[in-house]
């Protein structure tokens, strides 16, 4: 495939690897936020090729886990309705909510369905007019433009049946908590190529400033995820703390402008709930007075869902004896009932299979 | 968020108002919306994401890259291939 | 913004998802993990006997004049009922073919039950019937007793067939997921993931075209070639059908205990299916086939079988993919295209799309 194929080529990622070897004389800890990120590094098994100095943190970087428990919660109340037909991307139908997942609410009659794209939510629409949709928009700024175009074309097509549960979340606040936080030991950062190809790379040059802290704006396939290693290394040896775009074939520093005004257009920053970490002030983007009408959490008044987290470390399965420890997918970290570690890793079932799905073998 | 693939524009046309265009992946194709690349051209390459065009993917800019990393290949072919012998048992 | 924002960003873990024991949900359908935990719990419990424990494709039974029959059953399900490269029809014949073929029986007989939509078209049924007749010609066995049944509408996607397969063991072989051995060749007949993208394409609720046909066909000629040229050399035999190569060869690698080790640059796949999967999200080694197989092979007869499959029709492609060893017990590793290993797990429950 081109301009995929190219960026597999073993040779130059081995080339690009040694050069990070040559490179590297110290410890060094870099995170990606990116889960399409994490994939490939743990698909390809790159990290078994970096140096052993060379620490990879895998960050909060899908948005399907690290979608606050409330909205998947307000999300299954919204799919059981009779009169909804439930619109998702295919990621979000495991992830369990206090009590049950949109499978179990399919399962129970609920009209779910999977979509690849919100225009296929709002065509869903036009085709059952007797139904309300109700699209499940959930996502970092790389989806952003898509979830709100579809508002638009509901609103030209003056679709009085279609609406959107709005759950975004955003990369640089995120950021600026990982850094500001008391426990961090992350030194350079893997920006996510395709959030900067919609924003541009201008939010981070004040980040690694205050933080002094190296970026790299990286693409997706594994020489893309090499290239960006090696420029966040020659960063850390170097003692600076730039931004570098690796990715300079889709993303500029400006960014997609017709995007960063249509996501400005409908919607507005707001407080979110991160999954398993907490609310991080201004870190989401919900939809804009003006836009209310397309609001589902107002159109269902779905404010009494009270959420209850269960178990999510896996680590806690193993206190209970339900797991045995080389069960666990702590990634690189032994982890014993004793002393567990609060995995970084999901079940081979999880909504994000990446981490259990490619784990190494210890 | 982050799944996008290169897709090479093979038509643009309009649709319920909308700017949209066929990609062709490599054999498989689709119909996505090109609002947020107005300047597209049939033959241009873009990256897709949820059935959107994102951005126009810069044909220079991937050349100019993969002639840089090639060059680093040919001298190094020998000690990448030692090292990775270390590296990957 | 905060400083000492008193997050811990290390210890966030995804969220683990539920068992659904409750209900049936469309996972348990998948043919991976979720598929393997309800025969556990639910079905084998209740039928606890030796030939269902040992968990192939069909189940051999020996006659009291020595012979061994291999029976196996199905249901199809599949919509939409044509798709490119194929029908219901054809994979209900060719898919019972294979489960009875790889436990190295010549398959023989054949049953049909159609459970019919009210409402459906007549023409579509002459269809399929037209294009089982041709399948049953190409395997060369013989229809033998069927029944049909008609539900009211809604009630089916238009046409379900359940299928009973029936085949005479080949003297002196004993193909079956626990007899794989450290040392054995594992060969991959073709291409994976033409039949899941084929029918994901003709499904159209994620809308993308393209020229990928179905791989549907019965591969009991190719098994007997494999037979003549390695007999009892052949440890195992399956096809991968729901849940992927992936799949297959870990339920192999647990029946058997042994640890498999394949090469991700030697699983040929074909371009636009590759193409396919790369912008759902899917991985090819988790999607069906239907007219492929894995066979286990003893070393020194490797070369011969490879060569056996590659003179067949639908085994042109053959390639040798990897190997067993003894470790890791009863999991399978992969060799990547750069040189490092990764763990290849069964698949959890339906494959889905993704945007992350």
């Amino acid at each position: 495939m081109k301009y995929l194929s190219e960026y597999r080529d073993p040779k130059l990622v081995h080339a690009v690897l040694a050069d990070i070897h040559k490179s590297v004389t110290r410890p060094w800890v870099i995170m990606e936020i990116c889960g399409g990120q994490t994939h490939t590094i743990l698909r390809h098994g790159l990290d078994q090729l970096l140096p052993p100095q060379i620490e990879l943190v895998h960050g909060p970087g899908c948005p399907v886990c690290v979608t606050s428990l409330e909205s998947i919660d307000k999300a299954l109340a919204i799919a059981s309705n009779t009169e909804v037909i439930f619109a998702t991307y295919g990621d979000m139908l495991r992830v369990p909510g206090s009590e049950r997942d949109l499978y179990s609410v399919r399962a129970r009659g609920g009209d779910v369905r999977v979509v690849y794209s919100p225009l296929d939510a709002v065509r869903l629409a036009q085709e059952n007019p007797q139904k309300q949709v109700v699209f499940f928009a959930i996502g970092f700024e790389t989806t952003a433009p898509a979830n709100c175009m579809s508002v638009l074309q509901a609103r030209n097509l003056g679709l009085e049946n279609y609406s959107i549960l709005v759950s975004h979340v955003r990369v640089p606040p995120a950021m600026q908590a990982i850094l500001s936080s008391p426990t961090n030991r992350v030194q350079a950062f893997l920006a996510a190529g395709h959030v900067c190809a919609v924003m541009g790379y201008w939010e981070y040059p004040p980040i690694a400033e205050k933080y002094r802290v190296p970026v790299v704006v990286t693409g997706f396939e594994p020489l893309d995820i090499c290239v960006g290693i090696l420029k966040a290394v020659r960063m850390l040896e170097a003692g600076s703390y730039k931004v570098e775009n690796e990715y300079a074939r889709v993303v500029t520093y400006a960014g997609n402008q017709h995007g960063q005004a249509i996501i400005k257009e409908v919607l507005m920053e707001t407080d979110r709930n991160w999954r398993g970490i907490g609310m991080i002030p201004g870190s989401g983007w919900t939809l804009r007075p003006e836009y209310e009408k397309f609001d589902a959490e107002k159109r269902f008044r779905v404010e009494s869902v009270r959420p209850s987290e269960s178990p999510l470390c896996i680590a806690g399965q193993i206190l209970q004896g339900l797991k045995k420890p080389n069960e666990c997918q702590a990634f690189g970290k032994p982890c014993t009932p004793e002393s567990p570690l609060g995995a970084t890793m999901v079940s081979s079932e999880g909504a994000c299979s990446a981490y259990y799905r490619y784990r190494k073998i210890d | 968020m982050c799944l996008g693939i290169p897709g090479k524009i093979l038509d643009i046309y309009n649709a319920n108002g909308l700017l949209m265009g066929r990609i062709d992946f490599g054999g498989v194709s689709r119909e996505v919306c090109l609002v947020y690349v107005p300047e597209a051209k049939v033959g241009d390459y873009a990256i897709i994401h949820v059935g959107f065009a994102l951005n126009l993917l810069s044909e220079q800019e991937a050349q100019e890259t993969l002639e840089l990393l090639t060059q680093m290949v040919e001298p190094d072919i020998t000690d990448m291939e030692e090292k990775n012998l270390g590296h990957s048992q | 913004m905060n400083e000492n924002s008193g997050l811990d960003f290390e210890s966030a873990a995804c969220p683990l998802p539920f068992q659904h024991t409750a209900q049936i949900v469309l996972g348990h359908g998948s043919g991976g993990k979720m598929s393997h935990d309800l025969v556990a719990r639910l079905f084998v419990p209740s039928f606890d006997n030796p030939v269902l424990r040992a968990g192939d494709d069909a189940g051999v039974v020996e006659l009291s004049i020595g012979e061994r029959l291999a029976i196996s059953t199905d249901s199809h399900v599949v919509w939409p009922l044509f798709f490119p490269g194929g029908d219901i029809g054809r994979l209900a014949i060719c898919g019972t073919v294979n489960d009875v073929a790889v436990m190295g029986a010549e398959p023989k007989w054949i049953t049909a039950g159609f459970i019919l939509e009210e409402g459906l078209e007549v023409e579509i049924l002459q269809r399929v019937i037209a294009s089982m007749q041709t399948a049953t010609a190409e395997a060369g066995i013989e229809l033998i007793a069927g029944d049909t049944k008609v539900v009211q509408r809604g009630k089916a996607d238009g046409l379900y067939i359940n299928t009973t397969g029936i085949g005479i063991v080949r003297s002196g072989i004993s193909p079956n997921g626990s007899r794989a051995e450290e040392g054995d060749i594992i060969l991959l007949t073709g291409t994976i993931g033409d039949h899941g993208m084929a029918v994901v394409s003709a499904r159209g609720d994620l809308g993308f075209t393209s020229s990928i046909c179905s791989d549907t066909a019965p591969l009991n000629q190719m098994v007997r070639s494999a037979l003549d040229a390695a007999g009892d050399g052949i440890h195992v035999m399956r096809d991968p059908t729901r849940g992927g190569l992936a799949t297959t060869l870990n339920e192999i690698a647990r029946q058997s205990g042994k640890g498999i080790v394949i090469e991700e640059n030697m699983i040929p796949v074909k371009p636009p299916v590759r193409a396919a999967c790369e912008m759902l999200g899917f991985d090819p080694l988790y999607v069906a086939n239907e007219g492929k197989l894995v066979i286990f092979v003893r070393p020194h007869l490797a070369a011969r079988t490879l060569a056996a499959v590659r003179a067949c029709r639908y085994g042109e492609e053959a390639e040798i993919i990897g190997k067993v060893g003894n470790a890791p017990a009863g999991m399978v590793l992969m060799k990547t295209i750069f040189g490092s290993t990764r763990v290849v797990d069964m698949l959890a429950g339906e494959i889905l799309p993704r945007i992350c």
